[in-house]
């Protein structure tokens, strides 16, 4: 699992909590991967992550190296940025560990590199009409 | 003449989906030709925009054959399953995108807007069963539908390529989308055909947009906005494998939609669509 998979995922399926972001990383087994540099997609993710969590998480797992902490202003043209982002979102991967919701502390798995996300029918969260989804 | 019976009413997706059936995905060329060109018709209805990298979610990615099409056009993507088995297979194949192991009918564990555009090929149809006791297929669909309304971007779409069983699941299904805040409808291809007829419900965010236009109607739309009733479904459970490139129609047509985005495309001949012969 990639961090930028990471970055997406949400525990707010769960009954009973209401944000479930971001979810605590817990890495036993990382890797580092290549993959092929896409400039215009890091681009145009980096408007639609949490950058804060992507750092936080990246930190967490000891793999934040290049990365500053803040979304660099010229973003679009600083390669050096975009190549660190990069590296982080799509290179590093979680190969097994857990997500942890942080809020009701549930854990979900992470083993070969799939996190599980299944739940037992009593822990979801029962959503009505007026729910604002 | 007794019917197939279809594999949603033989056990639960994680059941059925087993290491036998899930092998299947990696060793049978059929399936792998009509998972792949089923993909690549639900990528030409998503409509994402024209040569740019999208974030992609594949509903039911199972072994990753829909994900090597999105990998081919150069998106990347997450892909959901419910069954371990067919999530190795993908594993194995190593696929590009990232695999998590998820049931629909709980909802798509995604934060808000995060993705340009979903596909979903061959999987639908199993939120319309009761696989436990506590399953209520109506809560199921709306809980999935609503949770995946709100993790696309407000101008995406999602295209599903389903197994209707009648009109009836049809009608389940879209009003449940309904409800849940998409605007769309059905696009039948081929609908004149038993064998090659294929159903793609194409749903969008942010507002309402004609539908695409189906294959193989010869002028005649058959494509149902929401509002309209159709009880043309009947010869659904004919409609699965056949495989729809081998006809000369399925050739033009694709070449036709390839002339009109710039692309280069050999001239029709009488030999466009037929077999050749002899080996090469
Ligand atoms: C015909 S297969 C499609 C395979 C996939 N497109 C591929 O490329 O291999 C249908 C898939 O839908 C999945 N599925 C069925 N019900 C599901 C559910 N409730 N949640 C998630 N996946 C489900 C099955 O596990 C199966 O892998």
């Amino acid at each position: 699992m990639k961090l930028l998979t990471h970055n997406v995922l949400s525990s707010k399926c769960l009954k009973g909590v209401s944000v479930g972001y971001p979810l605590r990383l817990n890495a036993t087994d990382i890797k580092v991967v290549d993959v092929d540099y896409n400039s215009e997609f890091v681009q145009r993710m980096i408007p639609k992550i949490n950058y804060s969590a992507l750092y936080d998480a990246a930190q967490s797992i000891g793999h934040h190296n290049g990365l500053p902490d803040t979304v660099a202003e010229d973003y679009e043209h600083n390669e050096e940025f975009l190549k660190a982002v990069h590296h982080v979102l799509l290179e590093v991967d979680i190969v097994s560990g857990d997500l942890e919701c942080p809020e009701s502390g549930r854990k979900f798995p992470i083993t070969r590199g799939i996190p599980n996300m299944l739940v037992n029918e009593n822990e979801v969260n029962e959503i009505n009409d007026s729910n604002g989804y | 003449m007794s019917s197939v019976r279809r594999p949603e009413h033989l056990a639960p997706p994680e059941v059925f989906y087993n290491d036998d059936e899930a092998k299947k995905y990696s060793q049978n060329s059929r399936i792998i030709e009509i998972q792949e060109q089923m993909s690549e018709r639900a990528m030409e209805l998503l409509m994402l925009p024209e040569d740019k990298p999208c974030y992609v979610l594949d509903i039911g990615c199972g072994s990753g054959l829909s994900g090597s099409v999105l990998d081919e056009q150069g998106h990347f993507w997450v892909g959901v399953d419910i069954s371990p088995a067919m999530l190795d297979v993908a594993h194995d194949r190593e696929v590009e995108g990232d695999l998590i192991l998820g049931d629909m009918g709980e909802g798509m564990p995604f934060r808000a807007g995060t993705f340009d555009g979903a596909i979903s090929i061959s999987a639908l149809q199993w939120l319309c069963n009761a696989d436990k006791s506590s399953h209520n297929p109506v809560k199921r669909l709306y809980k999935f539908f609503s949770t995946l309304n709100a993790c696309l971007s407000r101008t995406a779409r999602a295209v599903f390529q389903f197994y209707p069983e009648n009109s009836s699941q049809v009608e389940l299904i879209t009003s449940q989308a309904m409800k849940a805040g998409f605007y769309g409808g059905v696009v039948v291809d081929y609908p004149n055909s038993t064998k090659a007829k294929k159903f793609f419900l194409v749903l969008m965010t942010g507002g309402n947009m004609p539908l695409p236009k189906a294959l193989g109607t010869e002028g005649e739309s058959s494509s149902v906005q929401y509002s309209k009733k159709r009880e043309q479904l009947d010869s659904a459970r004919n409609s699965r494998g056949k495989s729809l490139k081998n006809s000369r129609q399925w050739i033009l047509e694709k070449k036709e939609r390839r002339r009109r985005q710039g692309k280069t495309t050999r001239d029709d001949s009488k030999y466009t669509g037929r077999k050749r012969s002899g080996r090469f």
